[in-house]
């Protein structure tokens, strides 16, 4: 094991994978001369060259589908976003072309691409910076959705990513971008579909992904030391598409109650599945309502105070579960 | 010669006050005078010019029997018709080599037929039956052949552009010989995707990473909205010029223009590496799609004056200058009809895709990660 931050593992990933397979190759804006908005691809250029460490002009459509096209022909491309809000830009290039084009192909082509790059809020970029994409994304059958948060799982992802033969969406918690955390040395592989236990409980399951998995284990935290102690299961989703059922629902049957919690608004969100999941398959299980706490229903707002309203907080995570639990807070 | 780069165009030209048909009319009497007959500098010997007068003959025909598929019902979705365009496609292509890879949009039957796709299997693709060249997951706009060399049929206009000209930087990287043909139509110059995808273009051909051809199919309509209606800029391929391509225009409906303008253009980007334009101005006979029955905005006298200047047309009128005889030009019919009549046969009597087919192809298979 090794220490390195979110953001070093990422580029940990990037560059093995880059230096086992001539294939790989990096894009988007800043990544080389600039070393990426956020560093994440810091020193790449003069490792690589820029026939494998791309600039390109601010023009995310046009980027993104030559991506594909280089995926098609059998290159391996990851395309930073600088930040997913800008991928509405690609967005046609990514739904129309890279998610489909193997099934209207009949099978002849596939398309070997990983688009990451920063998810979610937090940081005041008001409106247009701020969207957390999973369940947008993860509506699109033909794409895959990741969004990992320990330093451990975004390498061990990002390697999967990179040696998967679809189209990945890999949803980076930028906020975490430094936050360390151990990483195995060498090749270890993190799959898909694998959601992780994060900490065990016995009297409620929270579930989360990105970086509301570490407000879950703070809060997690307080409730154990709450008067009547609460012992609160975290479960880390890791992958939204595909998606890991058998892991929550055991949770769920074990404390027989679940909170979901989400930055994303509400409507057709992960949350909403999840609850949906739950009903289905451990409905005779839950003792409650399943709980969902997401972001407020209006677009991101800039100023600090009303930016820590619009987003999940501890406490609203901690009111959710004494609902479940039928407990006065 | 076609007209090259920088030189005027006859229909940013005119000045005079006739109406649109007129305008029209008078662009196709220029395009063709623009494009001598390419005779003096295309010695092609007989037995060519027939097997292309053949192959533009089985294009029409098939184009012919899948709008019958439509009208009778046998054909769903969306049908796009080649008719009148034979000759851009059929010379471009004529100059594809191994290494090289086409993609276009979704008016893709005959870049499927001239790569050497079966006629039965894309007519089957058509008519959605298990046998189709996608196994009937794409119908029409989404043929691909991918050991031909056809990387699709695309539906979304300009989407695939940005596409093409990745393949074109993966073939270089690669190490190939290959050069991408990107055809597209006059619709697509409008969307962003062209302009993005056209300045990256430029900017990696300068490092030799980017043999693209374009091909831009000007048959002067985007779906119902004519050139003139869609820009103030109607000298469509000078937009080329914003993002350091090089181009020419060529006349569309002239096989021995297009060959000729096509072999040089060919050479030209699988040697630098660079992308290049061309411009074929042409004319599609038959409705945008196969449901235009209207056409309101175009006239059957326009029709009637590019039916003139119809492609396969001015081939036989070579052929039979040449003194090939009319025996010979109904044997090559006959044949190419019987060709389409048994794609036709074959789609209808083939089965439809099993069930199990709905959910394969969505994902490819993944490494063990175990």
């Amino acid at each position: 094991m090794t220490v390195m931050t979110y953001r070093e593992a990422l580029r940990s990933a990037m560059t093995e994978e880059m230096e086992r397979d001539e294939s790989v190759v990096v894009m988007g804006e800043d990544i080389g001369v600039y070393g990426g908005t956020h560093l994440v691809t810091d020193g790449m250029l003069e490792r690589f060259g820029p026939k494998r460490v791309i600039d390109t002009p601010i023009a995310e459509g046009g980027f993104t589908g030559a991506a594909i096209g280089m995926a098609m022909m059998g290159m391996r491309p990851i395309v930073e976003m600088m930040t997913w809000n800008f991928s509405f830009q690609a967005v046609d290039q990514i739904i129309q072309n890279a998610a489909k084009l193997r099934y209207f192909s009949g099978g002849q082509v596939s398309v070997p691409l990983v688009i990451r790059g920063p998810n979610g809020g937090g940081v005041q970029l008001s409106a247009q910076h701020t969207h957390s994409l999973e369940g947008f994304y993860g509506h699109f059958p033909g794409l895959k959705v990741v969004s990992p948060v320990t330093p451990h799982d975004v390498k061990g992802m990002m390697l999967t990513a990179i040696r998967d033969p679809n189209p990945v969406i890999f949803l980076e918690a930028g906020a975490l971008y430094g936050t360390k955390g151990e990483v195995p040395e060498g090749e270890e592989l993190v799959p898909f579909g694998e959601a992780r236990i994060a900490r065990e409980g016995t009297d409620v399951t929270l579930i989360g992904y990105g970086r509301q998995v570490n407000m879950l284990l703070r809060v997690a935290d307080k409730l154990e030391r709450e008067a009547e102690s609460i012992s609160a299961e975290v479960v880390d989703l890791r992958s939204i598409r595909p998606f890991d059922e058998r892991t929550i629902v055991e949770s769920v049957r074990k404390t027989n109650r679940a909170v979901v919690v989400q930055e994303q608004w509400r409507w057709y969100s992960v949350a909403s599945e999840v609850a949906a999941i739950l009903q289905e398959q451990a409905f005779d299980d839950l003792d409650a309502p399943v709980e969902r706490v997401s972001g407020a229903e209006v677009p991101a707002p800039y100023a600090r105070n009303l930016e820590i309203e619009a987003f999940p907080s501890e406490q609203q995570i901690v009111d959710a579960v004494h609902r479940v639990l039928y407990r006065k807070g | 010669m076609s007209t090259t780069k920088g030189q005027s165009r006859s229909r940013k030209a005119s000045s005079q006050d006739d109406g649109p048909v007129a305008e029209r009319s008078r662009t196709a009497r220029e395009a063709a005078a623009a494009s001598n007959n390419g005779a003096e500098t295309m010695p092609l010997d007989t037995e060519k010019i027939l097997e292309l007068y053949k192959k533009m003959n089985v294009i029409r025909l098939f184009e012919d029997a899948a709008q019958r598929g439509f009208r009778t019902g046998k054909v769903g979705g969306y049908l796009h018709l080649y008719s009148g365009q034979e000759a851009v496609a059929t010379g471009l292509l004529e100059y594809f080599q191994d290494t090289d890879k086409v993609i276009t949009a979704y008016r893709d039957h005959a870049h499927a037929l001239l790569l050497g796709s079966h006629p039965t299997e894309v007519m089957a693709e058509i008519y959605g039956k298990g046998t189709g060249l996608v196994k009937g997951k794409g119908g029409s706009m989404h043929l691909f052949d991918v050991e031909n060399g056809l990387w699709g049929g695309y539906g979304i206009v300009g989407g695939h552009i940005p596409l093409g000209v990745g393949m074109a930087y993966a073939l270089r990287y690669q190490g190939t010989d290959g050069i991408v043909q990107l055809y597209f139509g006059d619709g697509a110059i409008h969307n962003g995707a062209f302009h993005e995808a056209a300045n990256l273009a430029g900017l990696w051909g300068r490092d030799g990473m980017n043999p693209t051809l374009f091909i831009l199919e000007n048959n002067n309509y985007g779906m119902g909205t004519s050139v003139e209606r869609a820009t103030a800029m109607t000298d469509l391929s000078a937009k080329f010029d914003s993002y350091g391509i090089e181009h020419e225009d060529v006349d569309g409906m002239d096989l021995f223009a297009v060959l000729d303008v096509a072999k040089r253009a060919v050479q030209r980007v699988r040697e630098t590496g660079k992308p290049y334009a061309i411009e074929a101005m042409t004319y599609r006979i038959a409705p945008h799609g196969a449901a235009d029955f209207l056409e309101r905005y175009r006239t059957k006298e326009e029709i009637a004056e590019w039916r003139k200047r119809d492609p396969i047309g001015l081939v036989e009128a070579r052929l039979l200058e040449s003194g090939v005889s009319d025996e010979t030009l109904d044997g090559i019919k006959a044949d190419a009809k019987a060709i389409v009549d048994e794609a036709v046969r074959f789609a209808e009597e083939s089965p439809d895709p099993p069930l199990d087919e709905l959910y394969t192809d969505v994902y490819a298979d993944t490494v063990d990660t175990e």
